[in-house]
């Protein structure tokens, strides 16, 4: 199988400020949010980080999309390194959370022509992938409606559609249901199911064990920053349910750091 | 370069797709200069004159068959007064009051004694206006009296002229109307321009750098494969194109209301400078306009939010009037050395110009100096777009 997600020795360190500090009722100056975080995704498969509040998964999924840089470690996404080229990086994912806005002021339309000429897509190939999407999302009745009179599950709509203007082969989401009704939500999983058989490859992140028992097919648990197990979803529950197992897990991990 | 243009693009559909935004940042700063300053004009000219047609409502006495025509030719509607001399109450309360405008008051045998009169022998005849100084018709009625009478003396005696048929015929007033003019517009001008660009740059650029930080909207144009110089310099470029409308929009408000202003006493010498000199100012503005925004878009980008920002601009506002203000007070000379400090060049630049003392040398420096710098914070701010604690601190 193609490693299409190579993730070596990750960290990431955050200075605090003092407010963070009260923030976070600590008195330590520095957070280690990822800390040797190592895992691989193959070509065609959907792997789920799972990991309370705090695990360091968004931080993860964004040095791999190139917002922030690792302090030390790398990853390979399709071969390409994230510390040495994260421009090509980024123009072969797609990447979202809810972190990414789109500006109120515009339309699906515009935005969406927008974002294709800075991922270089051809003028008809957006095109038809307008044509696709839109009406795949039903957004097609909102495509000239200004972006910040859309209700919040058709911006995310808009904005997940908008991640994936240049077709990419691998797609990293931070949290995808989140925020969604149970209708939406299905939308977006029922769509994510499907560009796995277009053998895309699809990493997210997520502390909802439904999510990652309907559509992964491994799955990484991390705690504080490290990964606790990493292995296929059967494997990984040997029989019980994911929530059993994350609990087991997770006692183990908690016990070792006290 | 591309994607500068695509961003470009968009910044400018943003700006010109918003009616509201274009009214308040492009019309509305030059509309209201332009209304203020014709109202202070009009306000200040309606104190001291009165309105070009008005025909004023006045007394006479003894009025002399021989200046019956002419004094008929003022504008003034006269009534023949025939009570004595002083004048009654009745007539004095009258204009007191503001109903009648004036009395005019000649002596018995006016003409007779007049003519008769030797300078220095006795007395000569005197003719009385009355009127009132707080009503601005009344005092307009007695310096058309007085004019009337000061050249009707004139032509009786009249022993030499000085300046004969000046304003029509010969210029005796050898001092340039350009240096007049240009000293005026030289020392207040740079700095009305500067504030102009100032106030354009703050209306756009910390609302679409700070504003699209604060809305979580430039970390989407972030995780696109475009270079961070790409969209460093299309926002620089989007955002002085606006600042200039906004600026020019502040500029031509002023232009145009400053002959209200000035009223007639100065003229207004705008037609004295040529084209080069338009072109040089203008060179100057728009080099003048990328410092500026990309200064302002150097403190949006480091400030957490738009509010944040304005705050922090602030000061930056404090140095260029201070610096815009220095030739006003002839403060700060010119020369070489200073054509090489951005914005201050400019000032001193922009204040040759309007004095008829630039030097295209000069001007060229500035530009130069001024491009240059511009390019150099863009640089920066390219650096900043790629520096995560600049883009995504917390
Ligand atoms: N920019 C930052 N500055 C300081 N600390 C940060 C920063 N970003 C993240 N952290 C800290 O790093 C840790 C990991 O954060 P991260 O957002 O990656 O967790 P997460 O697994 O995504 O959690 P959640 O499920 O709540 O989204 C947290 O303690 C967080 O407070
Ligand atoms: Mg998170």
């Amino acid at each position: 199988m193609e490693e299409l997600i190579q993730v070596k020795e990750l960290c990431k360190t955050f200075k605090l400020s003092a407010k963070q500090q009260k923030l976070e009722k600590t008195k330590e100056k520095t957070k280690v949010a990822v800390d040797g975080l190592s895992f691989t995704a193959y070509k065609g498969e959907v792997f789920g980080l799972l990991g309370p509040n705090g695990a360091g998964k968004t931080t993860t999924l964004r040095m791999l999309a190139t917002l922030i840089r690792p302090d030390s470690g790398d990853a390979l996404l399709d071969g390409v390194s994230v510390t040495k080229d994260p421009e090509t990086v980024r123009s072969r994912i797609g990447f979202l959370t809810s972190e990414l806005k789109l500006e109120d002021f515009f339309s699906p339309n515009y935005l969406f022509q927008f974002f294709a000429s800075l991922y270089g897509v051809p003028q008809d190939k957006a095109l038809a992938r307008r044509e696709e999407l839109f009406s795949r999302f039903g957004i097609d009745r909102f495509a000239e409606v200004k972006v910040g009179d859309l209700s919040t599950g058709m911006k995310q709509k808009v904005s997940l559609v908008i991640s994936l203007v240049h077709d990419p082969d691998i797609i990293i989401f931070d949290e995808p249901t989140n925020g969604l009704d149970v209708l939406t939500a299905k939308v977006v999983t029922d769509f994510l199911l499907d560009l796995r058989a277009q053998g895309k490859t699809i990493l997210l992140s997520t502390h909802i064990f439904s999510l990652i028992e309907k559509i992964c097919d491994r799955v990484g648990i991390m705690i504080s920053g490290k990964m606790a197990v990493c292995d296929t979803l059967e494997k990984i529950c040997g029989g019980k349910s994911l929530e059993d197992r994350f609990f087991e897990v997770y006692r183990e991990k908690a016990g070792d750091l006290e | 370069m591309n994607n500068m243009l695509v961003i470009i693009k968009k910044e400018l559909a943003r700006f010109f797709g918003d009616k509201r935004l274009v009214f308040t940042t492009a019309i509305m700063p030059g509309l209201l200069i332009f209304l203020m300053y014709t109202l202070m004009g009009e306000g200040l000219m309606r104190e001291f004159t009165t309105e070009e047609d008005y025909i004023a409502k006045a007394y006479v006495r003894n009025m002399p068959a021989e200046l019956e025509s002419s004094l008929k030719e003022l504008p003034v509607e006269w009534e023949i007064w025939d009570g004595g001399n002083p004048a009654s109450d009745q007539v004095l309360q009258e204009i007191a009051e503001g109903e009648r405008d004036g009395l005019l008051v000649f002596p018995d045998r006016f003409m007779q004694d007049m003519l008769a009169y030797e300078a220095g022998q006795g007395e000569a005849p005197n003719v009385e206006i009355y009127y009132n100084s707080e009503e601005s018709n009344s005092g307009a009625f007695r310096s058309a009296a007085v004019r009337f009478l000061d050249q009707l003396e004139e032509s009786v005696a009249n022993k030499f002229d000085i300046n004969r048929g000046e304003g029509s015929l010969g210029d005796y007033d050898r001092v340039s109307e350009q240096s007049v003019m240009g000293q005026l517009l030289a020392g207040l001008l740079p700095m009305l321009i500067m504030t102009f660009i100032f106030s354009g740059c703050t209306a756009v650029a910390p609302e679409s750098i700070a504003g699209e930080k604060e809305r979580g909207t430039i970390a989407t144009l972030l995780v696109t494969p475009m270079k961070r110089s790409a969209l460093a310099l299309g926002k620089i470029v989007s955002l002085s194109v606006i600042a200039l409308l906004a600026g020019l929009s502040s500029f031509l408000g002023t232009i145009l209301s400053l002959p209200k202003l000035m009223t007639d006493e100065v003229d207004f010498g705008a037609a004295s400078y040529t084209a080069l000199d338009y072109g040089l100012l203008f060179a100057v503005i728009l080099s003048t306009v990328l410092v500026t925004v990309a200064v302002i878009s150097l403190i949006s980008a480091g400030a957490k939010s738009v509010k944040e920002a304005s705050t922090a601009i602030a000061p930056f506002l404090s140095v260029i009037v201070i610096v815009s203000l220095l030739p006003l007070f002839h403060l700060g000379g010119g020369g070489k050395v200073a054509d090489l400090i951005p914005l201050y060049n400019s000032v001193m630049t922009m204040n040759g110009i309007f004095s008829f003392e630039s030097s295209v040398s000069d001007v060229v420096i500035t530009v130069l100096v001024n491009f240059a710098a511009a390019g150099i914070l863009g640089g920066i701010l390219t650096k900043m777009f790629s520096s995560e604690k600049v883009m995504f601190n917390r």
